[in-house]
């Protein structure tokens, strides 16, 4: 089961983020959560949307990168945040994702909100193998 | 990284200190400053050194730190002709920036309506994630706003003419190309027209301290005239609209900038020639975006004459609510600059850096020409900001550029293991500072103790003559996202 934590001595005014997946699969599910962790609580979501979203790129790393952004633009165009996702993740090339997500509308009134992610960066930016799977760091600009 | 006193507060890496660095860097801060600047500042001040094209040196203001790409405080100068554009050198929040309206209340006017008048701004001005401003567009519509700016604002009834002549530029950058902006910049910002967001951005009501007012000549020329005077304060930029265009062109810049035979230290110092079609889109579609933070200000400017109109029962032109002044930190603007005893044509890049042009400069507006551009440079929440103001001596040092706030010294997940953001907002109110937030735990972490000190980052460009000393401001009311 994947898991992230967020990393000091990177960023001084941006969020970095650990993440490590059990597959692929995991780790960009994972991914997700814990961008909807910067944005709000997740726990206060609710959950009554379902969406799908299918990306295809060159290679895993910007997968990962449109991935996030194409979440982050949710959040602004349809002001939806997502509390359970699953992925499927072809490795490639081309490299594929095919992802099911639940969440809902952002509520001024019960949504618990936190930062604003505005973009995903390159700093530092890295998705790599590991002893456990599959390790990601990225910063998100705040 | 070896650092070479140049004089006073300027120090250099030279060119040997990283192999492929074209010109020095240089970093302005005192002896204090310098010595706690992270690492992440060097590293990334000699990485930008090393991009083509680039004149003179890579500067860094004294409130940099650690940002990606560029260091927050950076600037840099690209030959138009055969340098390059980075969005790294300029930020996912194209056109961030800040604007300071004066009015003629004085704090003792104001403190028995504070509260009232903070909760109708944070109902007004909408913050946080997830916000929506209340003008609606249609996609022609927006592409409208791309082009002119401030002035669609003030063609539709939200603003005042004179507000475009105290705006950066007239409150429009030439050059916006809404062709070159994507489906998706449009959808993800068409509805946030008039929003603040969160981070680092707020609304604030200011007062000029007892002993406030360093340069009273120039005060009195910027409209501020006595201690006590109450000011508002704006920092916000192009919200989601400007962030996507930050990420369209970064993820392009990734993969062309290799058939153009650059390589970057830095993947998210991705360019391309500024004369190529790739680098003549992104600098359309990067005015268009600049514009929108323009329009964005103008809008939240109208939302608060309205919300101090009814507050206080008054016409806003009788409480005196007239714009300062508004300027850009996260641009590259087409500039002429002296390098080498030539008049050179540049991209100036500046992030989280501020114009600081002096008297008589070019695009200072008539009203401040004798004395030269306002400065605005925002503090934390707790401890207020700084009115200054443009110099010869920084268009011959640093292309016309000085600091844009305190710059931040601690992590945001570091800030809120000290304070709780409740905590805060009770202690900031014993202290007479009204806060109102869309997050709590965003208030945390722009606690005062995560930034550096205010005093110190003023006193160095001062003491730099990047800019000078007029007016400090401190909060008594505080709209966070």
């Amino acid at each position: 089961m994947g898991r992230h934590e967020f990393v000091e001595g990177i960023a001084v005014a941006d969020c970095a983020v650990e993440i490590v997946g059990d597959d692929l699969d995991d780790l960009f599910a994972t991914a997700a959560m814990a961008l909807a962790d910067i944005m709000v609580d997740p726990s206060s979501i609710r959950q009554v949307t379902e969406r799908r979203v299918e990306l295809t790129t060159s290679s895993l790393d910007l997968l990962l990168f449109d991935w996030l952004s194409e979440l982050i633009y949710l959040k602004d165009a349809e002001q939806l945040v997502f509390a359970r996702v699953s992925a499927h993740v072809i490795p490639g090339p081309p490299c594929r994702l095919a992802a099911r997500l639940v969440g809902g509308p952002i509520d001024r009134a019960t949504t618990v909100l936190r930062a604003d992610a505005k973009a995903v960066t390159f700093h530092r930016f890295a998705l790599e193998p590991c002893d456990h799977g599959w390790r990601a760091r990225v910063v998100i600009d705040i | 990284m070896k650092t070479i006193p140049v004089s006073e507060c300027v120090w250099e890496i030279p060119t040997s200190e990283k192999p492929g660095m074209r010109v020095p860097a240089r970093i302005y801060a005192s002896e204090a400053l310098l010595s706690r600047m992270d690492e992440g500042v060097f590293e990334q001040v000699t990485n930008v050194a090393c991009l083509p094209g680039i004149v003179r040196a890579a500067l860094c203001m004294p409130d940099g730190h650690w940002g990606y790409g560029f260091p927050i405080g950076g600037v840099a100068a690209f030959r138009a002709d055969t340098g390059v554009i980075s969005p790294g050198g300029i930020g996912f929040d194209i056109n961030c920036g800040m604007r300071i309206l004066k009015t003629n209340l004085s704090e003792a006017e104001v403190r028995p309506r504070l509260t009232e008048l903070v909760d109708a701004l944070f109902e007004s001005v909408p913050s946080g994630v997830g916000s929506r401003g209340f003008v609606r567009l249609s996609t022609d519509g927006l592409r409208e706003v791309l082009r002119e700016g401030a002035g669609w604002c003030v063609r539709h009834g939200y603003g005042w003419p004179e507000d475009l002549e105290a705006t950066e530029g007239g409150g429009c950058m030439p050059g916006a190309d809404p062709e070159q902006v994507s489906d998706r910049a449009i959808t993800r910002g068409r509805d946030q027209l008039g929003t603040l967001g969160s981070g680092n951005h707020y609304l604030e009501i200011q007062v000029v301290p007892p002993g406030g007012i360093h340069d009273p000549q120039v005060a009195k020329a910027f409209g501020i005239e006595q201690p006590g005077q109450v000011l508002v304060m704006l920092h916000c930029g192009s919200r989601g609209f400007g962030h996507q265009i930050g990420t369209d062109y970064l993820r392009k810049f990734d993969q062309v900038m290799r058939s153009y035979g650059i390589t970057a230290r830095d993947r998210e110092l991705a360019c391309a020639p500024f004369r190529s079609p790739e680098g003549q889109a992104y600098f359309g579609a990067m005015t268009a975006a600049a514009n929108a933070a323009f329009a964005n200000r103008q809008v939240i400017t109208h939302r608060v004459r309205e919300v101090c109109g009814r507050v206080f029962g008054k016409d806003p032109r009788d409480l005196g609510l007239e714009v300062i002044y508004d300027v850009c930190h996260n641009t590259a603007k087409l500039e002429h600059h002296t390098v080498e005893g030539e008049s050179v044509h540049l991209v100036v890049h500046r992030k989280g850096a501020t114009r600081s042009f002096g008297p008589n400069a070019p695009d200072v507006p008539a009203r401040y020409r004798e004395v030269g551009q306002p400065v605005i440079i925002g503090g934390s929440m707790e401890t207020g900001s700084a009115l200054m103001v443009g110099t010869a001596h920084a268009m011959k040092e640093t292309f016309g550029s000085t600091a844009h706030g305190a710059g931040r010294t601690m992590s945001r997940a570091q800030a809120k293991r000290r304070v709780w953001g409740e905590t805060l907002i009770e202690q900031m109110a014993v202290r007479g500072i009204v806060v109102r937030a869309a997050s709590k735990s965003g208030v945390a972490e722009e606690a005062g103790f995560a930034y550096k000190n205010l005093d110190e980052v003023v006193d160095a460009v001062h003491r730099l003559d990047i800019s000078r000393r007029v007016v400090s401001l401190t909060p008594i009311g505080s709209i966070k996202g």
